[in-house]
């Protein structure tokens, strides 16, 4: 077994990190999303419907590329919104969030939409003439009962985050100890003449991580049908 | 209470109109299925605006299209029960209950869970999930779940359509004796004659999107028993004491005699105007247990046959006979007449709340 680097254990903590922390940004944005495409009317939803699932079809790197349009120095957003207040994204560990919370934006929504589109709408009708309002119900009565997709939702985001390659690497580039996630280290090592043997042992850690996610979330789901 | 309703909507094809007033406390919304019953419930309680109209309880504007007024469901202190319980399924049975009583402001907290769960009969339920419950428990909970956020007035939309005909009969006691207990103005929607009966005192009365009028649910039995097969008296008799074979029964000033049907007694009872004999003179020893002196009051055309109604002291009674037989005894308004019931001609429906 070749020994880590300082680097490819860093790889695999920002892999982790930058995952749980677009997972966990990505989860209001979710929740509100497919909270308006299950219970609202409105001009647009099908956009929205397209804009929401367009990062499943598109290639990571067209994703990729979009991002760095728009957060890069002579983009719109980077030039008129983050320049001035002096936030610099691009080839940041923040890039990869982002990129990372765009390709699995559309597997959280997905799976919330699809266990909140099970709750009865008579439910939330006999909440409201007990006197609980549109607020009240979204606590009590809609997140319990799409906590189940609302959880999956989050574990498949973050296990899709741990193999993000594309977006990534053209919005954050692969800066060893800065940027450089499993994927993009391994990308490095099967690159380099010499780097078959580290380029297997770090696949081997990321299948061990995602098996323990899978298997998480396998139980979870178990848990979720005894409780039901 | 005191409910008006002046709402219009377009739904596709169907045209709702409604315009009327009503006062009372036990309310009946009568018509068959798609009449536009719940499309009116649904404006009551806030689900719906009519495209334009106005509704107002008690004195309190709840909607009106002309000033923009629409009070959001969760402030107009209307309860409501469906068809299906509709319990919150992450909840426990007490939390459920629990759920409306909470939110409900304190100066409006006048009915106490301790109470409803004494007369729902429903206090060795309140640790479980909602999803091990029967449908007739299930019904129950949401019914106390209801009534405990203390409205002030309840609106309940054929809440015993989707449950067995077995259990119907208990529910509907439940319902009758809870809302007579606490006393709560209720508007009952259904398109079942009998439980219009027993829940109603006036009707109103929808068919095709628009409202017919008020009836009380009498005239509606009077009006529907063409298409309920006849007419069906409804007793409610009091303080019922077994005498050898049979229960005896107190019916305004008369006694009556009811046969054992095995259960406990029942003090709701139905029976067919066509299983009540009519006699001019009193016929001496008969098998017939009840032998009731009256007078009729009004004679009324039931198609083939005819209605006579007869007072009974303070109660009425409603006989069915052929035409001709009501001209060979020349029934007339003020004869005094005798009315034969069997005991085993009473259909037990339920035991309901003394007075």
């Amino acid at each position: 077994m070749p020994e880590f680097s300082h680097s490819d254990y860093l790889a695999i903590l920002l892999s982790l990190k930058i995952s749980l922390v677009a997972t966990f940004i990505s989860l209001p944005l979710g929740f509100t999303v497919a909270y308006l495409m299950t219970f609202k009317r409105f001009k647009g939803k099908v956009a929205l419907d397209v804009l929401v699932n367009l990062p499943l079809t598109l290639p990571p790197v067209v994703i990729g590329y979009l991002l760095l349009l728009m957060l890069g120095q002579n983009g719109w957003l980077g030039k008129w919104v983050l320049q001035p207040l002096g936030i610099k994204l691009i080839f940041t560990w923040k890039a990869a969030v982002i990129a990372t919370a765009v390709v699995g934006f559309p597997l959280m929504v997905r799976s919330i939409r699809t266990n909140m589109e099970m709750i009865d709408r008579r439910l939330i009708q006999v909440s409201r003439t007990l006197g609980a309002s549109r607020f009240d119900g979204i606590f009590t009565i809609i997140i319990p009962l799409s906590l189940r997709g609302i959880i999956a939702g989050s574990i498949l985001m973050f296990a899709r985050g741990l193999g993000e390659f594309g977006a990534t690497i053209i919005v954050a580039g692969n800066i060893p100890g800065v940027t450089q996630t499993i994927p993009l280290a391994i990308y490095e090592y099967v690159s380099s003449p010499k780097g078959d043997s580290l380029a297997m042992a770090l696949c081997s850690v990321s299948i061990a991580i995602s098996v323990i996610v899978l298997v998480f979330y396998e139980w979870f789901g178990r848990k979720m049908i005894k409780r039901k | 209470m005191e409910l008006r309703v002046s709402a219009k909507k377009q739904l596709g094809k169907f045209h709702f109109s409604a315009d009327f007033e009503i006062k009372g406390r036990k309310i009946g919304i009568f018509g068959p299925s798609g009449s536009g019953k719940t499309t009116l419930v649904s404006f009551i309680a806030g689900f719906r605006s009519p495209d334009n109209g106005s509704i107002s309880l008690d004195g309190e504007t709840l909607f009106d299209s002309s000033i923009g007024i629409n009070i959001a469901p969760e402030h107009r202190r209307i309860g409501m029960v469906f068809q299906r319980s509709q319990l919150f399924p992450h909840l426990s049975v007490k939390n459920n209950l629990l759920y409306g009583y909470k939110r409900c402001h304190a100066i409006y907290r006048k009915i106490k869970p301790d109470e409803v769960i004494e007369v729902m009969q429903i206090g060795h339920l309140l640790k479980r999930g909602v999803s091990n419950l029967s449908g007739g428990e299930k019904q129950r909970v949401a019914i106390g779940r209801a009534i405990l956020s203390n409205p002030r007035l309840l609106l309940m939309d054929e809440p015993l359509s989707a449950i067995d005909e077995s259990l119907k009969l208990q529910i509907i006691s439940y319902l009758k004796n809870t809302c007579d207990v606490f006393d709560i103005p209720y508007l009952f929607i259904s398109h079942t004659l009998l439980e219009m009966r027993i829940m109603a005192e006036q009707v109103l009365s929808i068919a095709g999107g628009y409202v017919k009028g008020m009836v009380t649910a009498e005239e509606l039995a009077r009006g529907e028993m063409r298409n309920s097969g006849g007419y069906t008296n409804l007793l409610n008799l009091t303080g019922p004491h077994r005498v050898s074979d049979v229960y005896e029964y107190r019916w305004g000033s008369q006694d009556i005699f009811v046969a054992n049907n095995g259960g406990p007694p029942a003090t709701l009872f139905e029976l067919p105007a066509r299983n009540v004999i009519l006699f001019k003179r009193h016929p001496g020893m008969v098998s017939t247990r009840n032998f009731l002196k009256g007078v009729v009051t009004s004679i009324f055309d039931m198609g083939t046959t005819v209605g006579v109604e007869l007072q009974l002291g303070s109660e009425k009674l409603v006989a069915e006979v052929t035409k001709k037989a009501a001209n060979q005894m020349d029934i007339k308004i003020g004869l005094e007449i005798f009315a034969a019931v069997k005991a085993l001609a009473f259909k037990p429906l339920f035991r309901s709340r003394e007075p």
